[in-house]
C-alpha cells in the first residue's frame, strides 16, 4: 500500500521535472546572449570566437530549429550533465554549481539546527504559561521578526554580533565561524512560526482526554507533559520544520549575498546581474530539483510517521 | 422597497463592522496604520517637503531640520522624501502586482477544485511553479526582462498566482460539498451560478486574508531585489535600493537605513496585522502566524 502510494508520487513528479525544465529553458531562452558563442568563448579560450565555428555549433546546439527540437536537444544535453559554461569564469556550470552546493547546505542545515533548538524549547514554555511573560515574548518578537525582511535582519545581526561584540566574522569564508550569523539570519522567520506552531499544538495536546485520564492516574504534571503530550505534539511541528527545509534554501539567496557566502544564492545573482545565462539557467534547475527532492522526501517520512494518511492515495 | 431592505443590510453592516473594530484592537492598529502608509505614499508629492532627486552639496549628512525633517544622505538630498516616494514605488508595484495575482489564483484555485477534469493539470501546474523559491523565479525574470516597473510586476505575478490558487482549491472543495450547494445543484442551478454566488462570497474571508498577507510579502520581495540591486534603477527611489545605500554610511549618517528599513517593517507590519487578525476572525481556531 505505502509503495504504491511513494509510486505514484514519483510518477506525479515526472511531468513537474518537465514542467520545470520547459520553464527555465522558456525564460533562458528569452534572455539576450548566444549560448554558442559563450561555449565556444569558454572551450577555445579566445574573446573573438571564428565566425564559421560560431555559426557550426550554433546549428549543432539546435538554436535555429522550431523551439521543441531546440528543447530536447537542450534537455538532452542537460541530462547528460552539460550545462554550459559560465562565460565570466570559461568553467562550467556543473563545476560552478558543484563548487556553491555545500556551502549553501551548510548554511541551510545549520539554520534547520538553529530553528529546532530555539523555538522548541521557547514554544514549549510558552504553551506551559499561555499568557506568561515567555507567551507574550514570543507573541511579541514573532510578529516583529515576521514583519521585517530578511535583509534588515542581517543588518542588526551584523552590527550587534559582528561589529559592537566583535564575535562572529561578518562576511566572507572560512570554518564554521562564518556561518553562525547568516545561518541564525535565515532562521528567524522558521523560528517565528515553529514557535506558534509548537505552542498550539502542545495546548490543543494537553487538553486530550488521554491527558486527563494520565493526570488522573495519579502520574505528575511533569511527567505527563514529558511523556504524553510533548511526544505527540512534536511530530507535527517537526514535520513542518521539514517541509520548510526547502524554502531556507530561497531565503539563502538574499543571505549569502548580504554575507558574501559563496553559495547557490550568491552564484545566482552575480550571474543574473552580469547576465551570464547558462549560470542562471543552472541555479535555477538545481534550486528547482532541490525543493522537488525535499518535498519529496518530507512526504515519504510523513507517510511512514502518520497511517491516517496512507488511505488517502492522492 | 428593495431599496429600502438593501439600505437596512447595508446599515447593519456598517454597524457590525464598527462593532469589531471597537473590539479588536490589533486589527484597528493595522488598519490605521496601512491607512497612514498607503494615504502618505499616495501622496507623496504633497508630503515630501523636497524634491526627491535633487541634490544640495553644501548639506550632505546634516542632521534632521526643518527643511529636512529626516536629514539628508550622502548627496545631500532629502531622507524623508526619498522615503515617502520609495514608499509609494513599493505601493503601487504591491497592489498591481496584487490585482493581477489574486484573481488569477481565484479562478484557477476555483476551476480545479470544482471541476475535477482540471484539477491533476492545473495543480501540476502550480506544483512546477512552486517547486522554485519565488525569489528565485522573480531573480530570473528581472534579469530577462529588465528591472522596469512592469518587469519587477512581472516577475512576482508568474511565481505568486500559484500559492492562492491552492488555498482557494482547498476552500472551494470544503464549500462543493455543503449542503447548501447540493441543494443548488439539485434546484438545477448552473455551474456558474454556484461558482460566483455560493462558492465565491464563502471564500471571501480567506480572500482578503491571504491578499493583505500577500501584499506584505511582496513588499518585502520588492525591496529584496532592490537590495540586491536588481530592482527599481536609481534615481528613482527605492526603499530596497536606499537601504542598501544607507549600509555604507552606517556608522555616521545611520538615519539613511533605519528610516528606509522602518518604512518597509511599519509597512509589512500593517498588512501582517490585518491579516493575522482576519485568520483569527474567519478560523477562530488557528493561531499560527504563518504566511
Amino acid at each position: 500500500m505505502i509503495r504504491n502510494i511513494i509510486l505514484n508520487r514519483l510518477l506525479q513528479m515526472i511531468p513537474v521535472m518537465i514542467g520545470i525544465s520547459l520553464l527555465t529553458f522558456v525564460i533562458i531562452s528569452l534572455s539576450p546572449g548566444d549560448p554558442a558563442e559563450i561555449t565556444l568563448r569558454a572551450t577555445l579560450g579566445t574573446e573573438n570566437p571564428p565566425k564559421e565555428a560560431v555559426a557550426k555549433l550554433h546549428e549543432e546546439m539546435g538554436l535555429d530549429d522550431p523551439w521543441y527540437v531546440s528543447y530536447l536537444k537542450w534537455a538532452s544535453r542537460a541530462v547528460h550533465g552539460d550545462l554550459g559554461y559560465s562565460y565570466q569564469t570559461k568553467r562550467s556550470t556543473i563545476e560552478e554549481i558543484a563548487h556553491a552546493l555545500p556551502t549553501t547546505f551548510k548554511l541551510a542545515c545549520l539554520s534547520m539546527f538553529f530553528s529546532v533548538i530555539i523555538a522548541i524549547p521557547l514554544g514549549i514554555a510558552a504553551a506551559l504559561k499561555p499568557n506568561g511573560f515567555v507567551d507574550h515574548l514570543c507573541r511579541l518578537s514573532s510578529v516583529v521578526s515576521l514583519s521585517s525582511p530578511d535583509f534588515f535582519i542581517a543588518i542588526v545581526f551584523m552590527l550587534v554580533g559582528g561589529v559592537y561584540l566583535g564575535i562572529f566574522p561578518v562576511a566572507g569564508t572560512g570554518g564554521i565561524n562564518y556561518f553562525i550569523l547568516p545561518a541564525l539570519t535565515l532562521s528567524i522567520g522558521l523560528i517565528a512560526v515553529t514557535m506558534r506552531l509548537m505552542r498550539t499544538n502542545l495546548i490543543e495536546t494537553l487538553e486530550q482526554d488521554y491527558i486527563k485520564t494520565a493526570r488522573a492516574k495519579g502520574l505528575s504534571y511533569r511527567v505527563v507533559v514529558q511523556r504524553h503530550a510533548l511526544k505527540n505534539a512534536l511530530i507535527p511541528v517537526l514535520i513542518y520544520i521539514g517541509t520548510q527545509f526547502g524554502w531556507l534554501f530561497g531565503g539563502a539567496v538574499t543571505i549569502e549575498s548580504i554575507f558574501a557566502l559563496p553559495g547557490l544564492g550568491k552564484l545566482l545573482v552575480n550571474s543574473v546581474s552580469s547576465m551570464d545565462i547558462m549560470v542562471v539557467q543552472g541555479c535555477m534547475l538545481t534550486f528547482a530539483i532541490i525543493i522537488v527532492l525535499i518535498n519529496l522526501g518530507v512526504d515519504i517520512i510523513h507517510l511512514y510517521l502518520d497511517p491516517a494518511l496512507r488511505g488517502q492515495v492522492d | 422597497m428593495e431599496y429600502a431592505q438593501s439600505k437596512k443590510e447595508l446599515l447593519s453592516a456598517v454597524n457590525q463592522t464598527v462593532e469589531l473594530l471597537q473590539n479588536n484592537k490589533t486589527l484597528t492598529t493595522g488598519i490605521l496604520l496601512f491607512l497612514f502608509i498607503s494615504i502618505m505614499a499616495i501622496m507623496a508629492p504633497l508630503v515630501s517637503p523636497n524634491d526627491p532627486a535633487e541634490m544640495h552639496f553644501q548639506e550632505r549628512f546634516s542632521p534632521p531640520s526643518l527643511s529636512f525633517p529626516l536629514g539628508t544622505d550622502q548627496y545631500g538630498r532629502c531622507i524623508f522624501s526619498r522615503v515617502v516616494y520609495g514608499a509609494q514605488t513599493s505601493f503601487f508595484i504591491s497592489i498591481i502586482s496584487t490585482l493581477i495575482v489574486v484573481p488569477v489564483g481565484i479562478l484557477v484555485g476555483m476551476c480545479a477544485g470544482y471541476f475535477r477534469k482540471f484539477d491533476a493539470l492545473l495543480m501540476r501546474l502550480t506544483d512546477i511553479l512552486l517547486a522554485f523559491p519565488s525569489i528565485v523565479l522573480a531573480i530570473a525574470i528581472v534579469g530577462v526582462v529588465g528591472s522596469t516597473p512592469a518587469g519587477i510586476i512581472l516577475a512576482l505575478s508568474i511565481p505568486g498566482w500559484a500559492k492562492y490558487a491552492r488555498i482557494i482549491r482547498g476552500s472551494t472543495l470544503s464549500i462543493k460539498n455543503s449542503g447548501f450547494v447540493e441543494a443548488a445543484r439539485a434546484l438545477g442551478a448552473p455551474d456558474r451560478y454556484i461558482l460566483f454566488r455560493h462558492v465565491l462570497p464563502n471564500s471571501y474571508g480567506s480572500i482578503i486574508e491571504i491578499a493583505t498577507l500577500g501584499l506584505g510579502a511582496k513588499i518585502i520581495a520588492i525591496s529584496g531585489l532592490g537590495f540586491l540591486g536588481l530592482g527599481i534603477q536609481p534615481p528613482t527611489p527605492e526603499l530596497g535600493d536606499i537601504l542598501k545605500d544607507g549600509l555604507n554610511f552606517l556608522q555616521t549618517a545611520p538615519m539613511v537605513a533605519l528610516s528606509s528599513s522602518g518604512m518597509i517593517m511599519l509597512f509589512v507590519l500593517a498588512t501582517n496585522l490585518i491579516g493575522s487578525e482576519l485568520r483569527s476572525i474567519t478560523d477562530p481556531r488557528s493561531d499560527n502566524l504563518e504566511f
